[in-house]
């Protein structure tokens, strides 16, 4: 499925664009929450039935006072943790989504209660199966508890935030283009995710083009295949070339 | 491509400055409350941030820079335009101003959906008085055993678990059966319309059962104190959910979506104050229905005061602000 983007009018003038989290990440997400939920809600029951029975007596209606609580905590889980933490829950967090509204600001409290009402429709018949239809059908991929609350349901990339900082730094000191300088960024950013084989190709393939003319070609004299960590060291002094001369 | 020399300056120009903007997002997104200057600072770097992904997205349009700069913009985007949390202003606006516009809004389908409602418990009264037998379409057959016996299904309900327990039980079904009623509504209003119905038809088949073993008296006191509120509220939230369905049917804003959002965040506000009305209807149904010590004039105190305080509540007038002192007059 093609990602989706919305761009909304920020209050500069200059537009922003929310990229739109698919029914994957959505159930993703979901699933995660379904957990904990389910978790804490065992855990509670557990923690009570242990406290009745240690007690000097056990009523008939004990059960219940174990059993409420834990249906509370199952139920209201997604209403109370998405107020508590603005449309965040730890799913959420987890799937790298967040809820806003179709403006892109934060949710408010009201619209938050709103679309968990909702969940009452969009869990019909069973497994969320309203929901998800929904959810393929509609403009924004989005249930009926979003539409009735004005929400989306939008991804956020920490990582392209966090890389900013890097590349930033990158900049001041090495001789490479931007797109470059990215390209190695990322390279060895998921160095350790990469199969090897993989990750010595890519870095071979971009040192050749990258490295300043004579290092690569007195390199490739002196070892024919250079090993992991040879590779790695030489991208990241292309980003700091100024620490492989001080070296 | 974004190859200049003049590209890298700006990017390491401008990295310190991303760098502690994406410190101060995060501290301000995980508090609930911001200084007067932190938030006078995050408009301004929102306008910064503003400027460098112009310049970001004309430089280097398909950079993870740009990236980035976006996820931050967006970021801080929901940050100042966020909502103060609902402290005791927002929830004296709630109910000083929201909640009795929704109601103003509602008053005629209110109307309609007690109609019908009474209209489907006259309709149940009739189905039992002329088919007893049908009875068993409505109700249990320990219910009906209890009846036969001539007893209320409601005796000894505080013998079989204490009323707190019974409270909770009693006030989670009603709210069940409110939010049920409002989010039906989404079929057009026609899940609705059966919710009430269906409601109306047990509650007027219920009586005609219990009327013909001469228990209607017991029956009404069982109710008296609860009731009222109890149904008045499940037709507020059925009034809710039709208010849902006609907004889809004929929208009032540019798209069904559109109109059916702004219906939603309008009307929801009586759901909330219903659920908070249910809460004490399930109190008085946990702790003074059952209880036989409380006499049939007390427990009609309790229906009427409680009905009154809906009313108040609902109107607004339970909140509306004291007049400010007339100016003293010079003789």
């Amino acid at each position: 499925m093609m990602e989706e983007h919305v761009r909304v009018q920020g209050a500069t003038g200059v537009d922003l664009t929310l990229r739109i989290a698919g029914p994957g990440n959505r159930s993703y997400a979901f699933i995660i929450d379904w957990h904990l939920r389910l978790l804490l809600a065992v855990a509670w029951l557990m923690l009570a039935t242990l406290v009745f029975k240690l007690g000097m007596q056990f009523k008939s209606y004990d059960w219940l006072l174990s059993v409420l609580p834990a249906l509370a905590i199952y139920f209201l889980y997604h209403p109370v943790i998405e107020v508590a933490l603005r449309g965040r829950t730890p799913g959420l967090r987890i799937a790298g989504l967040r809820i806003v509204t179709r403006q892109g600001g934060t949710a408010s409290a009201g619209a938050l209660l709103i679309r968990n009402l909702f969940r009452i429709v969009d869990s019909m018949p069973a497994f969320y199966l309203v929901g998800l239809i929904c959810c393929f059908v509609t403009a924004n991929r989005v249930r009926i508890g979003d539409m009735a609350a004005g929400t989306l349901l939008v991804l956020e990339d920490g990582d392209a935030a966090k890389s900013l900082e890097r590349v930033g730094a990158f900049a001041g000191h090495s001789p490479l283009s931007l797109d470059a300088l990215e390209l190695v960024d990322q390279l060895l950013e998921r160095w350790d995710s990469l199969e090897s084989p993989n990750r010595r190709a890519i870095a071979a393939s971009l040192l050749e083009r990258l490295e300043p003319a004579g290092t690569g070609s007195e390199r490739a004299a002196s070892s024919a295949a250079p090993g992991d960590a040879e590779l790695r060291s030489r991208l990241s002094r292309l980003l700091r070339p100024g620490e492989a001369a001080s070296r | 491509m974004a190859d200049s020399q003049g590209t890298r300056e700006w990017l390491t120009a401008r990295a310190a400055a991303w760098r502690q903007l994406a410190q101060h997002i995060f501290a301000l997104r995980n508090r609930n409350r911001a200084t007067l200057t932190e938030a006078l600072d995050a408009v301004e770097s929102y306008s910064a941030l503003a400027r460098d992904l112009a310049t970001a997205r004309q430089l280097a349009p398909r950079s993870r820079t740009t990236t980035g700069l976006e996820t931050l913009y967006a970021q801080m985007h929901a940050l100042i335009s966020r909502k103060p949390p609902l402290g005791r202003a927002g929830l004296v606006d709630l109910l000083r101003v929201r909640v009795p516009a929704a109601m103003r809004e509602l008053r005629t389908t209110i109307f309609a959906i007690a109609v019908l409602m009474v209209v489907s418990a006259i309709a149940g009264w009739w189905l039992i008085e002329a088919y007893p037998e049908l009875i068993g379409l409505f109700a249990s057959n320990t219910m009906i055993e209890q009846v036969d016996q001539g007893h209320l299904w409601t005796e000894g309900m505080v013998n079989i678990m204490p009323s707190s327990v019974l409270s909770v039980q009693i006030l989670t079904n009603n709210i069940v059966v409110s939010v049920f009623a409002f989010c039906s509504g989404i079929l057009f209003g026609l899940g609705t319309f059966y919710l009430i119905a269906l409601n109306g038809l047990l509650l007027g088949s219920a009586f005609a059962f219990v009327h013909q073993h001469g228990l209607a008296p017991a029956l009404f006191k069982f109710i008296i104190a609860h009731g009222p509120v109890e149904l008045s509220v499940i037709c507020l939230a059925g009034a809710a959910g039709t208010a849902i369905g006609e907004s889809l049917i004929r929208p009032d804003r540019g798209t069904r979506r559109d109109s059916f959002q702004a219906c939603t965040h309008r009307v929801a506000p009586v759901l909330l104050v219903g659920a908070a009305l249910l809460v004490g209807c399930g109190l008085i149904e946990g702790f003074i229905s059952p209880n036989p010590s409380y006499g049939l004039p007390v427990r009609i105190m309790i229906g009427i005061a409680y009905w009154i305080f809906m009313l108040l509540l609902l109107s607004g007038k339970l909140f509306r602000p004291l007049a400010a002192p007339a100016p003293p007059q010079r003789s």
